[in-house]
């Protein structure tokens, strides 16, 4: 049979249930907290050629367009003469996978009538992959853990013993990590199933056709929408806070009838920390803003994504050279699309947000007995928590929420069943939004303290301490971030510190910044602000000129 | 149940007011159109238009059985009590900070749904309990006078109560209660350990403010029903369908309103396990659609899958995480944004999307003449012959072809350059894509194989849709019960009492503490007990216990059947085997050297319903009286097919009609495609059977 065009929009649709049914299998069988519990994954189906069809939605902009190329590396590096049914491919290669050794991706190739036709692959971060462990202290990639080279993690359903071996010897969580990888191995083998039976159902042997029509249809509705952004370059910078010393990322944004493309010349050069971030994980970034801003409803796939041409000249901060270490390069990808926006707005004012807290404020807790002689045990504690998202230009930013990641925070009830710390505090930090006629979203304040008999180690890596978010428009800054102990004491925004029994950490997030002019706030908006303690009257006062009369 | 009962099943929809009365005689149904503002008098209406059809008096009414989507509507609509909450100091905002995710990655202008208390009504105290129950810090008894005094002047209709870990140790909450009633002893007043006792502040937290927010409401309602219906000579007693799909008195849901969230939908799960018991199938999937979504709901073994937290009031296309997450036992339904009304368009990638927008009862699909200009799927199926425009809604409907094709014409055929009926067949196709796709992914979900499924279709579209929804999933039997309109209500009548009593109590298997459980699980079948002899008084009861279980790690736990029984430490090894079985089940393996732990338990003690008469399967051996023979398409066969038409009441028991096939019936129209025929049962039920299966 050969299916129409009508055939082909079905068939679609079902693609995209396929690769979620694919990402609910991992979501729901991995160990990594970061999957289940953050959707730190991503799942997709390839054709033949390499071209990703159809990607799961999932918490993770970075896998985007990193997943996407991935394959490309897979089918060049094993050879397509070498593939065979039964085989599974791996890799957490930071430069050909998704930026760091702690994201694992596997891809599986397709088969049909003995014949290959594609590929599924998935990526999920594991708990642990050996070295350091996760952190920004490592001097080269060779001391952010086991690195594992484009190989067959299985040849025609054998799986390499010796290569699981050698994981297990090098992690501190083998069963979890090596766990993991059979569930990456097994969400792909769910959506092949998926999709052998969507074969089955019309009738056809590969997948070039549907991808054919997939990729044309997404190509082309992405360059209309590029098409409708005014001609021109715009140039956009922004200094972050960065590990050691500031970091300045600069973008210029091409823009010529339905061809886009954004450079980061300009930006600073690597750090000695693990805030490198390969250029894979920029693009990605990169194009996730730019996809909200100009085409948010065309779904992933090569088609849509290779529009936006995106490119970083190797050896600056956002293009890193091996072996540079990377293992916490969200940070600064999580920063990026705040710059490119910041182009676009010259492009297209009136369009895009204003500056968040944007990277993530994810904390890593070694709780460990006082005195090691008490015998008490060790535990490991993970939290993510967002700041504040900037203004829009017509609504306010959202408080306490993740842009550009994905991720969504646990509970804290569930988290202090984990290990022995209380959350003493986790509420909206006052006062935190950038003013602005639309204000920027509230930052939050979390205070930890270790339970009786522990002390706790944290690993910090927060940025916008130093340069919080901008506002747009007239809008002002959000707050800056703070790192302290409730005593007052400051502590570093960067690095590994203790926090002995009795003392409590307490971070206060960044806001985002606003929108547009403080003084043009409606009224009543700034009223309900002040009712509600999101502004202080103080700065309802000082940024709104608020005189508490108009009521 | 004697013969002399009589009982009345009554369902308040969106549009209608569904009754059910129960008699000696058989069952008399009707529909009347919802009363916004006094919603017990479309009641009366319908029960006294029930009762005359049954002949019988008013005050013969032993048993009245309601359901209501009043206080799914109250939430979404925001049209609840002014209510304060009260929490620990430092989670004020736990409600407002949700899950800190968006829940549409690539909408730069999202709004997250308000929480429905704001902020200015969000106290806190200074107080914490820690994860064992042990008190980290004291509550002043000074200051909870001091903010009782605020609320209580502040004049707030009902407070919400849920501090931190207030499930392993509620006495900081009924401090701040008592504080509250000392002063004003009416106030409504829902405390989080009482409500929803299980760990996780945020559903909690939720399920303790939709509680108060509705509760002077729903009590006030069901107090002016139970009222009105005494002064219509109607003093039985009434009974209140839960979302768990059981029932409970009129007093238990006016203090815990909440339970009553999803009561209609699971009124329609129960009229199809009623219908999966009485035919022995062990594994249904009921399919309910009506004009806006479409519902699905996993039966097996005659019970629906029920689940202890759900999202309720969605506000962004049905999308999973725009609602709010509330835990309370509910029956587990996936809904999604597909019905007869759902409108068509073409994307910006030129594909034909259906739905969730619905073009609803006004203006209604472009075919119903009322200036709809939009396509949808009821349009669709009218282009493709599967309705009859002349015999719709048994004929009070008329519906244009002509419009329907134009609607379809200028919004889907001429952008994507085919044939109108290309088009429609596009439409219906990927609705029916949408439907199937949701239901692999619950059934993936549950780790379960969809084709081992048989499928019950009810609601007005279910019919038309449901034989091509088999075939998509390659489920083999479906079945059409009679009465379909008025499911829920019947559904109703068929509803066992329970209560399921639930607990965070959290514990690793390896230091299971079965003294702590057995106290914990003493006072859970107390109270569940309780609840439920208001019902039966001391008629016969069953238990079910589940621990929600996981590896230490996991952020998810899975449900553990486990047998009711006193626990010594010596049953870990069972409880792992039970883990480890059910583990397996869900995701095919277990995993060693990781350790198993319980955060939840939940215990339900319900009646014990009547086994319902078994019901032979008829194998069709006379042929069906047909009326005409007229064209439809078959999506399957991408043409279209000479299809026999016949009257639904001609399909008596052992009277078969082989697809293509159209059954009609006033309520609606079954469609048979070419792969399967219809065989009438000796309960009125219609079974399709695939032709091909053996």
């Amino acid at each position: 049979m050969t299916p129409t065009a009508i055939d082909y929009q079905i068939m679609w649709n079902r693609l995209v249930a396929v690769v979620e049914e694919q990402a609910t299998t991992l979501i729901r069988t991995a160990f990594s907290t970061s999957v289940r519990e953050a959707g730190d994954l991503s799942a997709g189906l390839f054709d033949r050629s390499g071209r990703m069809m159809a990607q799961a939605v999932t918490g993770t902009p970075g896998h985007v367009n990193a997943m996407a190329e991935s394959v490309t590396h897979f089918a060049r590096e094993i050879g397509l003469q070498n593939i065979y049914d039964g085989d599974v491919f791996i890799t957490n290669d930071p430069w050909l996978g998704t930026g760091h050794l702690h994201d694992i991706t596997v891809v599986t190739p397709v088969f049909r009538g003995g014949l290959h036709i594609g590929f599924f692959a998935c990526t999920a971060h594991v708990v642990d992959i050996g070295g350091r462990g996760f952190g920004p202290d490592a001097g080269e990639v060779f001391e952010e853990g086991l690195l594992i080279p484009i190989c067959k993690f299985a040849e025609r359903g054998e799986v390499n013993e010796l290569l699981v071996a050698v994981i297990r010897a090098n992690v501190r969580t083998p069963d979890q990590t090596v766990g993991d990888m059979y569930s990456l191995a097994a969400c792909n083998e769910a959506g092949n199933r998926r999709l052998q039976a969507m074969l089955d159902e019309f009738g056809i042997d590969d997948l070039d056709g549907l991808s054919d029509f997939i990729m044309d249809a997404s190509r082309k509705a992405t360059r209309e929408a590029i098409a409708k952004v005014p001609d021109g370059t715009y140039r956009h910078d922004m200094t972050v806070d960065g590990y050691d010393r500031p970091v300045e990322i600069v973008v210029t944004l091409k823009v010529d009838g339905d061809r886009l493309s954004a450079d980061f010349s300009g930006t600073s050069g690597m750090s000695a920390f693990g805030v490198n971030v390969p250029e894979v994980y920029t693009r990605a970034y990169a194009c996730y803003g730019l996809k909200c801003a100009i085409a948010a409803s065309v779904p992933n796939n090569t088609g849509s994504l290779d529009p936006f041409e995106i490119s970083a000249p190797e050896g600056c901060i956002l293009a890193a050279k091996r072996p540079a270490p990377v293992s916490v390069r969200h940070v600064l990808g999580h920063l990026v699309p705040d710059v490119v926006l910041g182009a676009l707005h010259k492009a297209m004012p009136g369009t895009v947000p204003s500056e968040g807290a944007s990277a993530l404020w994810n904390i890593q807790i070694s709780a460990r007995p006082s005195d090691p002689e008490t015998g008490l045990e060790n535990a490991e504690i993970l939290m993510f928590n967002s700041g504040g998202t900037g203004a829009r230009p017509s609504v306010d930013g959202l408080s306490a929420t993740a842009f550009p990641s994905g991720v969504s925070t646990m509970s804290v009830e569930a988290t202090e069943h984990v290990g022995p710390i209380t959350v003493w505090r986790k509420d909206l930090r006052e006062g935190s939004g950038g003013a602005g006629a639309l204000r920027g979203g509230l930052g939050q304040v979390i205070e930890i303290e270790a339970r009786d008999g522990y002390d706790f180690w944290f690993n910090a890596m927060f940025d916008r301490v130093e340069n919080p978010a901008r506002g747009r428009e007239g809008g002002h800054p959000g707050a800056a971030g703070r790192v302290e102990l409730t005593d007052g004491t400051r502590l570093k925004s960067k690095g590994r510190q203790r926090v002995r029994n009795g003392q409590r950490l307490k971070l206060s997030l960044p806001g985002g910044g606003g929108y547009g002019d403080p003084k043009q706030r409606d009224p009543w908006r700034l009223i309900a602000d002040i009712e509600a303690g999101m502004i202080t009257a103080d700065q309802a006062a000082k940024d709104y000129g608020y005189s508490g009369e108009d009521k | 149940m004697s013969m002399s009962d009589i009982r009345v099943g009554v369902d308040i929809g969106g549009t209608f007011t569904d009754v059910a009365l129960d008699h000696p005689d058989g069952m008399a149904t009707c529909k009347v159109l919802t009363d916004y503002t006094e919603p017990e008098r479309a009641i009366l209406k319908g029960i006294e238009t029930a009762a005359r059809k049954a002949g019988i008096a008013l005050h013969t009414i032993t048993q009245v059985i309601h359901g209501t989507t009043l206080v799914t509507n109250a939430l979404i609509e925001r049209r609840g009590a002014r209510t304060a909450f009260i929490t620990t100091e430092g989670f004020r905002d736990v409600i407002e900070m949700r899950s800190e995710n968006r829940f549409e990655q690539y909408d730069l202008n999202l709004e997250l749904p308000k929480p429905l208390v704001p902020r200015k009504d969000r106290f806190t105290l200074n107080e914490r309990v820690g994860p064992q129950g042990q008190v980290l810090l004291n509550l002043d008894a000074d200051e909870t006078r001091r903010l009782a005094e605020r609320i209580v002047e502040a004049g707030y209709e009902a407070v919400a109560i849920g501090l931190m870990h207030a499930y392993a140790n509620d006495a900081h909450e009924r401090m701040m209660a008592d504080a509250l009633k000392k002063l004003a002893p009416d106030l409504s007043i829902s405390l989080s350990s009482v409500i929803s006792p299980q760990m996780r502040e945020l559903p909690r937290f939720n399920t303790v403010i939709a509680n108060a927010y509705v509760q002077p409401q729903v009590s006030a309602y069901l107090n002016r029903l139970v009222a009105k219906l005494r002064n219509a000579d109607i003093s039985a007693p009434v009974f209140m369908l839960h979302s768990g799909g059981g029932l409970i008195s009129v007093e238990t849901a006016s203090e815990q309103p909440v339970r009553l969230l999803e009561s209609g939908p699971a009124g329609g799960a129960i009229f199809a396990a009623e219908f999966a018991r009485s035919h022995q199938i062990d594994k249904v999937m009921s399919f309910d659609m009506g004009g806006t979504t479409a519902k699905i709901c996993l039966i097996e073994d005659g019970a629906p899958k029920t689940a202890n937290t759900f999202e309720v009031a969605r506000t962004y296309r049905f999308k999973k995480g725009s609602g709010m997450t509330v835990s309370t036992p509910v029956v587990e339904m996936v809904e999604i944004g597909a019905g007869g009304g759902s409108i068509a368009s073409i994307d910006t990638m030129g594909r034909i999307q259906v739905g969730p927008r619905s073009a609803a009862s006004e203006p209604g699909p472009a075919c119903y003449q009322r200036g709809g200009a939009e396509p949808t799927v009821t349009d669709s199926n009218l282009v493709l012959g599967r309705l009859d425009p002349d015999n719709f809604a048994g004929g009070e409907i008329p519906l244009s072809v002509g419009l329907a094709q134009q609607a379809l014409s200028e919004r889907i055929a001429e952008a994507q350059s085919i044939p109108v009926s290309e088009a429609a067949f596009g439409v219906t196709e990927m609705v029916d894509e949408n439907m199937a796709n949701a239901a692999r992914v619950h059934t993936v979900e549950n780790g379960r194989d969809i084709e081992h499924f048989t499928m019950i279709g009810f609601g007005g579209g279910a019919p038309l849709h449901a034989c091509r929804l088999c075939e998509k999933l390659g489920i083999k039997a479906l079945l059409i019960p009679p009465g379909a309109g008025v499911g829920s209500a019947i559904g109703f009548l068929r509803a066992p009492f329970s209560y399921e009593a639930t607990r965070g109590v959290f514990q690793t298997l390896a230091s299971f503490d079965a003294d702590a459980v057995n106290a914990a699980l003493e006072a859970m079948e107390a109270e569940a007990r309780a609840f439920v002899q208001a019902g039966i008084g001391d008629g016969r009861t069953t238990t079910r216990l589940t621990a929600f279980m996981r590896y230490a790690g996991q952020g998810w736990e899975i449900p553990v059947p486990l047998p009711h029984k006193i626990f010594t430490s010596g049953d870990t090894d069972a409880i792992l085997a039970e883990f480890e079985s059910a583990y397996r089940m869900l995701f095919g393996r277990t995993i060693d050297g990781l350790a198993p732990e319980i955060t939840n338990w939940s215990l339900i003690v319900a009646s014990e319903r009547p086994q319902p008469e078994t019901t032979k399967p008829q194998a069709g051996s006379k042929d069906a009286a047909v009326l005409r023979r007229r064209p439809i398409f078959d999506a399957a066969l991408r043409s279209i097919v000479d299809a026999h038409e016949v009257e639904r009441s001609a399909m008596t028991p052992d009277s078969v009609v082989a697809g293509p096939a159209v059954i009609i019936e006033a309520e609606t129209t079954t469609i048979v495609t070419s792969a399967y025929r219809a065989v009438g049962q000796s309960d009125g039920c219609l079974l399709l059977v695939r032709k091909d299966a053996k």
